[in-house]
C-alpha cells in the first residue's frame, strides 16, 4: 500500500507544472536547471512508485489512487477526477520516464532561451502525467491540449528547417483531429444521458442503458477520426514526418513517444468498453486502413527516405498501424498487445529521435548519403543506435516483440489476410532500420563525412547524452525481459475483453 | 402635500432598484463639473475619478448581487430585475472600467479634451445596464438608441479623416438598422393592440404580454414581419452576417479603446436583446426564429472566419475575429429553446470573450502610434524580446480567443458546444468545427508575427510605431485579465455556478 501522505497523481502533475511557473516568475538561469532536474525527476520518482504499489494499492471501480477534487462545476458533470487502472498505468510511468529522459537530454542540449525551452516541456510533462491520470474524460482532453500547446511552441521556435511551415501545419491538423475528438466526447456525455465526464459514472450509466447501435456507430466513427489524425492514422497522417522533422528533439521525443499515444489510448479506454457495436461497424475499414496505409505503404515511404530524422518520423507513422490493428481486433489479448507496444514504441522512438539528433550534431547532415563510417569515431553511439534500431524492429529482448507478436497472435482471429500483411511490414521495418544504421556508422567515412570530421572534430556520446538514452534502453529492456510488471494489471483490467464490459450489445 | 403620498412613495422606493445606473448618470455628471473646477493642469484626475467610481459601483453591485428586487417587475413593468440582467451589469462595469484602463493609454497620444470621452462611455454604460433589464420595447429601444448615439460620437472622436469616414458609415449603417427595428416594434404594436385578434392588449410593448399575444397567434403575418425586422435590427448590433458590412471599417478607424468598446460591450448589448426575446418573447414563433438564427450563425461563422484570414491590419483582424464569435454565441442562442444551459453558457462565453478581448486590445492600445487605424500585424515583430510582458498578454488573449485550453475561452467554446449538442444542432456544430479550425489560423498567425519572426535574426526589422510603456493601473489591469483568462480555464470555482444559476 502507497504510504505517502499526498496524491501521487496530483503531485506529479503539478510538480512540472509548479516548476514550470518557477522559471517564469524570472527565476536565475542557474537555478532554473537545477529546479528543472527536480521538475523532471519527481514525475519519473511517483510514477515508479505507483507502479511498484499498483499491485497492493486498493482498487475502486477498478480504479487505484483514485481521488476527486472539485472545479467548480460539478453541477455540470466536470471534475478533476485523478486515478489509474491497468490501462492507464503503463503510459503514465512511460510519460515519468520519457519526460526524464527528454528533460536531462533538453538541460544538456545548451539550446537558446534553454529556460523558456525547459519551461515549456516542463509544461508538456505536467499535461503528459495529467492525461493518463485522468479519470474524467473533460480532463483527459483538457490535459493533452495543455502539452499539445507547447509543441507548436517549440517547433515554432526551436524547430529546425521550415519550422513555420511545420509549426502551422502541425497546428491545423492536430487542432482539427482535437476538435473532431472533442465533438465524439461530448456526444457521449450528452447522448449517454449521463451528463457527466466521469468515466466511472458513464460506465455505469451505459452499462444500464447501452446506446442506440447507430449512436453507437456514428460517435465511434467521429472518435476514430478525430483520434486517428491526432495519432496519425493513414492518410491523415502528413502533419507527423514533417512536424518531428522539424522539432527540436526533446519536444519530438516527447510528442512522438508519449503524447501521440493518447489517441490510441481514448480509443482503448472510452471507445471500446462504452462503444462496442461501433467497434464491430468500424473494425473492418480501420483494419485495412492501417495495414495498407500505415503499415505497407508508408513502410515503402520510410525505405525511401534519404534524410535520417524524416526517417525515423514515418516509422513512427508506421508502427502506429499496428496499434490500430490490435485495437480493430478488440480481444484482451490484441489491446493488451496494444498497449505494450505504445509503451515499448514510445520509448523506443523517444530513444531514436535523441539518436538522431546525437548523430547530427557529430555529423552536421540528416542526409543519409553522405554519412558513413561513424562507428569508428564514436562506438557508443553506435551501439545503442544499433540497439534502438533492434527494437524498432521489435527483436525478442525488447518491449517492442511483446507488444507486435501479441498484436499478431490476436490478429490472426481477426483476419488471416490482414496479419499476413501486418507481419509483411516487420521485414520492411528490418530493411529501412538496418539500412539505416548501415548507412549512417559503418563502411568508409563518405567524403563528405571526412570533411566535416576534420572540421569539427567527432566524440563519442558524452555521459549528458549517454544517460537519458541508457535510461530509455534499460526500460525496453527491462520489459522486453519481464513483461509481467506490466501485464499482471493490463490482463485485470482488459478481462473480459474491452468491448464486453460495459454496454455490450446483446 | 398630503403626507401619503410621499409615505407611499418611500416605502416603495423603486429609484433602489437602479442605484448603479443612477450612480453612473451622476458620476457623469461629477466628471463635468471637476472639468469646470479644476484647471487644465489637473485634467489627469478625470480617469482617476472615473476608474474609482467605476470599482465603488462595481463593488456596490456584485456584493449586493442578491438584491431585493430580484425576480420583480418595476416601474410599471418596464424593468425585471432578472439573474440574468444582475450578471449583464457586472459584465458591462466592467467592460466600462477596462474601456477607461485603455484610454488612458490611448488619448495620451492624442491631443483632445478627455472629460467627454469619459462622459460618454459612462452614459452609454448606463444605457447598456438598463437595456439588459428592460422588460419593455420602449424602454429597450430607447436604452438601445443612447447606446447607439453615444457610440456615434466615440467612433469619430479623433477627427482624422478615417475615424471620420468610420464614424460616418456607423452613422448611416445605425440609422437604418435602427429604422428597421423600430418599424418592427411597431408592426408588433400594431398588430397586438388589433382588437380583433385574441388576446390582444393594450400594454402590448410589454414583453409579457406580447409573448401572450404571440402565443395566442402562433403565425400571424405581420407579427412574423416584426419579429424578422427586429432580429435584423439586433443582428447589426452583433455583427451578425448580413449585418456585418460595417464591422471592418469602422473597427479599424474607431479610435482603440472605442473599438474595444463596440467590440465587448456593444455585442453584448445585442445578446442580452436577443436572450430576452429570441429566447422568451418571441418563443412561440420558434418556427420562424430557429431557421433566421441558424441561418445568421452558420454564415456568421463561415464569413467572420475565413474574412479575418486574409487580414493584416489587426483591427480590421480582431472586428471579423470578432464578427466570428458572434457566431458562436449565435450557436448558443439558437440552442436557447432546446437546451436549458445554454443561457449559463452564453454568459459565461461573454465574459470569457470580455477577459481575452480586452487583455489584447490593451496590448494593442501600447503597440498603436499617433494614428491610431495604422496597426498592422508587421508592427508585431519582434515584441517577446522587446516587451515580454505584453507579448505574454497577447498570447494569452489571443490563444483564449481562438480557444486553446487551458485558456478560459476553451471553457466558453466548451458550454456552447455542449448546449448545441443538447439542442441537436449538428449541422452546426460542424461549421463551428471548421470555424475553430480557421480561427487558430489567423489567431496564431498573429503570435507568430510576435513571437517567431525576429527570433533568432534579429536585424532587419521593420519599422514600427514607437511602444508606450506600461504604467502601474494598466500594468496592473492587464495582469489581472491574464491571470483571469489563465485561472478561469481550467478552476471555476463559484463562478461557474453564479453564471448559471438563474
Amino acid at each position: 500500500m502507497s504510504t505517502l501522505p499526498f496524491d501521487p497523481l496530483l503531485a506529479a502533475i503539478f510538480a512540472p507544472l509548479a516548476v514550470a511557473l518557477a522559471i517564469a516568475c524570472g527565476l536565475p538561469k542557474r537555478f532554473s536547471v537545477k529546479l528543472a532536474y527536480v521538475g523532471f525527476g519527481l514525475p519519473l520518482l511517483l510514477a515508479l512508485h505507483v507502479w511498484f504499489y499498483y499491485g497492493t494499492a486498493a482498487q475502486t471501480h477498478g480504479y487505484a489512487f483514485l481521488t476527486s477534487y472539485s472545479t467548480g462545476l460539478d453541477s455540470l458533470g466536470i471534475g478533476l477526477k485523478l486515478g489509474l487502472n491497468g490501462i492507464s498505468l503503463p503510459l503514465f510511468v512511460l510519460a515519468g520516464i520519457v519526460g526524464f529522459a527528454a528533460g536531462l537530454y533538453a538541460i544538456q542540449s545548451g539550446a537558446e532561451r534553454l529556460k523558456i525551452y525547459l519551461m515549456l516541456l516542463l509544461v508538456m510533462q505536467g499535461g503528459l502525467m495529467g492525461v493518463f491520470a485522468s479519470v474524467d474524460i473533460f480532463f483527459f482532453y483538457f490535459f493533452h491540449e495543455l502539452a499539445l500547446i507547447p509543441t507548436f511552441i517549440m517547433v515554432g521556435i526551436w524547430g529546425g528547417r521550415d519550422r513555420n511551415y511545420a509549426a502551422m501545419k502541425l497546428t491545423i491538423y492536430l487542432t482539427l483531429g482535437a476538435m473532431l475528438s472533442l465533438i465524439g466526447l461530448i456526444a457521449l456525455y450528452v447522448k449517454s444521458g449521463a451528463h457527466s465526464f466521469d468515466l466511472i459514472e458513464l460506465r455505469r450509466v451505459i452499462a444500464a442503458q447501452p446506446l442506440e447501435v447507430t449512436v453507437q456507430h456514428n460517435i465511434f466513427g467521429l472518435l476514430a477520426l478525430g483520434f486517428g489524425i491526432l495519432v496519425s492514422l493513414w492518410p491523415l497522417h502528413t502533419w507527423a514526418p514533417l512536424g518531428y522533422g522539424a522539432a527540436p528533439s526533446s519536444a519530438a521525443m516527447l510528442h512522438a513517444g508519449v503524447l501521440k499515444k493518447f489517441g490510441l489510448y481514448g480509443l482503448i479506454q472510452i471507445a471500446l468498453p462504452l462503444l462496442p457495436a461501433g467497434l464491430i461497424q468500424w473494425s473492418h475499414p480501420l483494419a485495412w486502413l492501417a495495414v495498407v496505409g500505415n503499415v505497407l505503404v508508408i513502410g515503402f515511404v520510410t525505405i525511401a527516405q534519404r534524410d535520417l530524422k524524416q526517417m525515423v518520423g514515418y516509422s513512427s507513422v508506421m508502427h502506429m498501424g499496428y496499434a490500430f490493428l490490435g485495437i480493430a481486433a478488440g480481444s484482451t489479448l490484441g489491446v493488451g498487445g496494444v498497449v505494450l507496444l505504445m509503451v515499448a514504441h514510445g520509448l523506443s522512438v523517444a530513444l531514436m529521435f535523441l539518436l538522431t539528433t546525437s548523430v547530427y550534431h557529430r555529423t552536421h547532415t540528416f542526409a543519409l548519403d553522405e554519412m558513413g563510417g561513424l562507428a569508428q569515431k564514436a562506438p557508443i553511439l553506435s551501439a545503442l543506435f544499433v540497439a534502438a534500431t533492434f527494437a524498432g524492429i521489435g527483436l525478442p529482448g525488447f518491449a517492442n516483440f511483446w507488444g507486435e507478436l501479441t498484436i499478431f497472435v490476436a490478429l490472426w482471429k481477426f483476419s488471416p489476410l490482414i496479419t499476413a500483411l501486418a507481419v509483411a511490414g516487420v521485414v520492411i521495418s528490418a530493411v529501412y532500420g538496418l539500412r539505416a544504421a548501415a548507412r549512417v556508422f559503418f563502411g568508409p567515412a563518405t567524403p563528405e563525412f571526412s570533411k566535416i570530421a576534420s572540421e569539427h572534430p567527432v566524440s563519442d556520446l558524452r555521459w549528458s547524452e549517454r544517460l537519458p538514452a541508457l535510461i530509455l534502453l534499460a526500460a525496453l529492456m527491462f520489459i522486453g525481459f519481464w513483461p509481467k510488471s506490466l501485464s499482471t494489471a493490463l490482463d485485470a483490467t482488459l478481462s473480459p475483453a474491452p468491448a464486453a464490459q460495459v454496454g455490450a450489445v446483446k | 402635500m398630503d403626507i401619503s403620498v410621499l409615505q407611499t412613495l418611500a416605502s416603495r422606493n423603486l429609484w433602489g432598484a437602479i442605484t448603479p445606473e443612477i450612480l453612473l448618470g451622476g458620476l457623469a455628471l461629477v466628471l463635468l463639473v471637476i472639468e469646470l473646477l479644476f484647471p487644465k493642469e489637473h485634467a489627469r484626475i478625470v480617469p482617476v475619478a472615473t476608474l474609482v467610481g467605476l470599482v465603488t459601483i462595481l463593488g456596490g453591485v456584485v456584493f449586493n448581487a442578491p438584491s431585493a428586487y430580484l425576480k420583480q417587475e418595476t416601474f410599471n413593468g418596464l424593468l425585471l430585475h432578472s439573474h440574468g440582467g444582475q450578471v449583464m451589469r457586472v459584465f458591462f462595469l466592467l467592460s466600462a472600467i477596462m474601456v477607461c484602463v485603455i484610454a488612458r493609454v490611448s488619448l495620451a497620444k492624442q491631443s483632445l479634451p478627455r472629460v467627454e470621452f469619459y462622459h460618454i462611455v459612462l452614459v452609454v454604460t448606463a444605457a447598456m445596464m438598463l437595456l439588459a433589464q428592460s422588460n419593455h420595447l420602449v424602454l429597450f429601444f430607447v436604452a438601445l438608441e443612447t447606446v447607439t448615439i453615444g457610440l456615434y460620437i466615440l467612433v469619430s472622436y479623433y477627427r482624422t479623416s478615417l475615424t471620420l469616414e468610420a464614424g460616418l458609415k456607423y452613422l448611416v449603417m445605425g440609422a437604418l438598422s435602427s429604422s428597421l427595428m423600430l418599424f418592427g416594434i411597431v408592426l408588433l404594436y400594431g398588430v397586438a393592440g388589433n382588437p380583433v385578434l385574441p388576446a390582444h392588449t393594450a400594454q402590448s410593448m410589454h414583453y409579457g404580454q406580447l409573448a401572450a399575444f404571440l402565443a395566442a397567434n402562433p403565425h400571424n403575418f405581420l407579427a412574423s414581419i416584426g419579429i424578422v425586422l427586429v432580429l435584423a435590427g439586433v443582428a447589426f448590433k452583433i455583427g451578425a452576417f448580413p449585418f456585418q458590412i460595417w464591422v471592418p471599417d469602422v473597427y479599424q478607424g474607431a479610435p482603440t479603446p472605442v473599438t474595444a468598446f463596440l467590440a465587448v460591450s456593444s455585442k453584448a448589448v445585442g445578446f442580452t436583446a436577443l436572450l430576452a426575446l429570441a429566447g422568451t418573447v418571441f418563443a412561440s414563433y420558434a418556427w420562424l426564429v430557429a431557421p433566421v438564427l441558424t441561418f445568421f450563425a452558420a454564415t456568421t461563422l463561415l464569413f467572420g472566419n475565413f474574412a479575418a484570414l486574409t487580414q493584416h491590419n489587426v483591427k480590421r483582424l480582431i472586428g471579423l475575429s470578432g464578427v466570428s464569435h458572434a457566431g458562436f454565441l449565435l450557436l448558443g442562442v439558437a440552442a436557447v429553446s432546446r437546451a436549458p444551459m445554454a443561457v449559463g453558457a452564453i454568459y459565461f462565453y461573454l465574459f470569457a470573450y470580455l477577459l481575452a478581448s480586452f487583455a489584447v486590445f490593451g496590448v494593442m492600445a501600447h503597440l498603436a502610434g499617433a494614428n491610431d487605424a495604422d496597426q498592422e500585424l508587421d508592427h508585431y515583430a519582434g515584441l517577446a524580446k522587446d516587451r515580454p510582458f505584453l507579448a505574454l498578454v497577447l498570447a494569452l488573449g489571443l490563444g483564449s480567443l481562438a480557444g486553446i485550453p487551458p485558456l478560459v475561452g476553451f471553457m466558453g467554446k466548451l458550454f456552447i458546444f455542449i448546449a448545441a449538442f443538447q439542442a441537436g444542432l449538428y449541422g452546426l456544430l460542424a461549421i463551428a468545427v471548421i470555424g475553430v479550425v480557421v480561427s487558430i489560423y489567423y489567431y496564431f498567425g498573429w503570435i507568430k508575427a510576435a513571437f517567431f519572426e525576429t527570433w533568432g535574426k534579429s536585424a532587419d526589422t521593420p519599422a514600427h510605431p514607437e511602444r508606450t510603456s506600461v504604467d502601474f493601473v494598466t500594468g496592473f489591469a492587464l495582469s489581472a485579465l491574464a491571470l483571469a483568462v489563465v485561472v478561469l480555464g481550467f478552476y471555476q470555482g463559484p463562478l461557474g455556478t453564479w453564471l448559471s444559476g438563474r
